[in-house]
């Protein structure tokens, strides 16, 4: 259903006359990721009138603002209490929270925990580029260990989350992996996320040189690339791998899928039965 | 239809119900006592109006899913007490800067933290003012009775949608917890007022330019009216921006709309103030005391009254100083170290003597004591 040239497409949802340039640092990932995110939307064939983007608070929170749907960018960790009510509030509307690392799994972590495990019907796009690019590239949650921040000066000495496992143990109904090298990997499971009921979400791996590769010795951004490239494995693959293996490479594709109605549509069944009565 | 029927009556059941007939169609909420009745109650009339109850993970999601719920046109409330309240106040501030209406009813209980769940206080009158950072506009309005609770809390909807500000409702636990006969109003008896939507065309819709009344016309997430909306600081079109002389415009304008409101919002009730040279202040479950201290000392033939506060903030200054030159003393009785006692004196600038009774310790507050502090001077 992609009839518009990817060029046209950007121009289209683009707020290109009134809030650019942008603030993302040449070499960021969030480019990528907002142009599948913008072809994704495209081949839905959701008004944008319908489109409601939550965004928080980092880097990637600032997509909200430049694109033309009903855009809201909350505070920090807050983005899917605010999708939850608008959702559960208006169902008609087609939700998507943005986010990064820290705010969906260090301060919005709670949230996310039970967004999933509610499974309220709203669609989380977490932009992990393992740091806080925003405030100068400390440690986050997602901060692989031994990785140098500007608060781990020696290296991390904790473990990582990953993103996409933890929302898929927490209830999730639909949980992937997709890294801004394999892009259109990345758009299409964007897609198969928008077009579910439930809780969905895609774990996007990112780039970070100004501040992440910079202090792990991947300066440029196609250092960066390339790590993603030779580190990613698709998840069939990765079940041959050891647990050694697997904690070192990025699992792409879908984590976990299942058919349970979203909480929209159980909060509509329990009114019809009140109703009834 | 039947006419309006006495029932027996929680001071919480109350806020709910008032709510509902406000036309509060979203509650968001945590369970934290004294408050929790009024999630319960809602968790089962919400879904049989067709509106939604949902209970979130924390306060924190409480407000924000009422926030969000706001913004996708309902009329959205939570309800919490001191510990709830306090995590609360990050998107008190986000619904006050991005002028998103929602009520807030806050159960006061005795703190700091913990405190005594079960026991009554007013400590959380400066927290509603400035708890969240930076400065804001509010409206936090309170209850002296089951009736009371019920007619606030549509006043707190009202003001909320007209002006596009969170109202804070203040009560104590004893109000909370209080059965009383009340009867409830029939529909169309009290003003219900909605929020003003926009009706230009969706291009030149500007979504923070106020109208003549300083408030900006609100439209619904999927109305047609793309917009942004955000916590950072922003231009009349929801953009960020970091212009000094842009910032100004903007944060004045929310001053400005609340200003031109003083006279809706700054809601008193006085009790024989004409010729009252002792005036007590006082607000929630104290004015009650108060009211009975008033009686007695009017029997010994002191010439007391009462200005019962039934709106905190903006506070009520045009109120008080109707009395200056007129009344010697005011003399505040509240649940707290003094909070609206500060108040009262930074108001008076030395136009009069500021006395207090005060009941910090979760105790209740009777008559007697009250009318001993006053004989005694009330200091």
């Amino acid at each position: 259903m992609n009839t518009l040239p990817n060029r046209l497409i950007l121009q289209k949802y683009l707020r290109h006359n009134v809030h650019f340039p942008h603030i993302w640092c040449p070499g960021c990932g969030n480019g990528i990721f907002l142009g599948a995110l913008l072809r994704a939307i495209e081949r839905t064939g959701y008004h944008r009138d319908q489109i409601v983007l939550v965004g928080g608070i980092g880097c990637i929170g600032r997509a909200t603002s430049y694109v033309d749907f009903n855009t809201v960018h909350t505070a920090h960790g807050r983005a899917l209490p605010f999708a939850t009510g608008i959702k559960a509030a208006n169902p008609a509307l087609k939700v998507i929270a943005i986010m990064g690392d820290g705010d969906a799994v260090a301060i919005g972590g709670n949230h996310l925990i039970h967004a999933c495990r509610r499974n309220i019907d709203v669609t989380a796009l977490v932009v992990n580029n393992f740091n806080y690019g925003m405030t100068g590239g400390q440690m986050s949650p997602t901060t692989p260990e031994g990785a140098r921040t500007p608060t781990s000066p020696g290296g991390s000495i904790e473990e990582p989350f990953h993103i996409a496992d933890l929302a898929a143990c927490a209830g999730a109904s639909f949980s992937a992996r997709a890294t801004t090298f394999h892009v259109r990997e990345m758009e299409s499971l964007i897609f198969k996320a928008l077009s579910r009921d439930g809780f969905s979400m895609v774990e996007v791996i990112s780039s970070c040189p100004a501040h992440y590769g910079a202090n792990n010795g991947a300066k440029t951004p196609v250092e960066m690339m390339r790590w993603q490239k030779e580190y990613s494995v698709p998840v069939d693959k990765a079940a041959a791998l050891s647990p050694e293996e697997r904690k070192k490479m990025i699992i792409t594709g879908i984590i976990a899928e299942r058919e349970v109605p979203g909480w929209t549509e159980k909060y509509r069944a329990t009114l019809d039965g009140k109703r009834e009565k | 239809m039947e006419g309006p029927q006495a029932v027996l009556l929680q001071g919480n059941e109350a806020v709910a119900r008032g709510a509902l007939y406000a036309g509060m169609s979203f509650f968001a909420g945590y369970p934290i006592t004294p408050s929790t009745e009024i999630a319960e109650l809602l968790s089962g009339l919400l879904p049989e109006e067709g509106g939604v109850f949902i209970q979130m993970e924390d306060e924190i999601a409480s407000l924000g899913a009422c926030l969000g719920a706001s913004l996708a046109g309902a009329k959205a409330m939570t309800a919490t007490s001191g510990p709830g309240f306090s995590l609360m106040q990050e998107l008190i501030g986000f619904g006050s800067g991005a002028e998103i209406p929602v009520v807030i009813v806050d159960v006061m209980r005795l703190g700091p933290s913990t405190g005594v769940p079960t026991s009554p206080s007013q400590g959380d009158v400066m927290q509603a003012r400035w708890g969240t950072h930076g400065d804001h506009p509010i409206i936090a309005l309170t209850a002296d009775s089951v009736a009371e609770c019920f007619e606030m809390t549509v006043r707190a909807f009202n003001f909320s949608e007209l002006y596009r500000v969170p109202v804070i409702l203040l009560i104590d636990e004893i109000i909370g917890h209080l059965r009383e006969k009340v009867t409830l109003p029939a529909a169309g008896e009290l003003a219900v007022k909605n929020r003003a939507a926009p009706e230009m065309p969706p291009e030149w819709y500007e979504p923070y330019a106020g109208a003549s009344n300083g408030v900006p016309p609100m439209s619904a997430l999927g109305g047609g009216y793309r917009h942004n909306v955000t916590g950072l600081l922003h231009d009349k079109m929801g953009l960020p921006t970091s212009d000094p002389e842009v910032i100004r415009a903007s944060t004045d304008r929310l001053f400005d709309k609340m200003r031109r409101g003083f006279g809706d919002i700054c809601l008193t009730e006085e009790y024989l103030c004409d010729d009252a040279e002792t005036i007590l202040i006082s607000y929630g479950s104290p004015a009650r005391s108060a009211r009975e201290a008033v009686d007695a000392l009017r029997a010994e033939g002191m010439k007391a009254g009462l200005l019962k506060l039934k709106t905190l903030w903006p506070f009520p200054r045009a109120a008080l100083e109707r009395f200056a030159g007129k009344a010697q003393r005011m003399v505040v009785c509240e649940m707290n170290r003094g909070q609206v006692y500060r108040e009262t004196l930074r108001v008076g600038r030395g136009r009069w003597e500021v006395g207090k009774v005060l009941a910090p310790y979760g105790e209740l507050f009777t008559p007697e004591k009250i009318a001993r502090a006053v004989r005694g001077g009330g200091k």
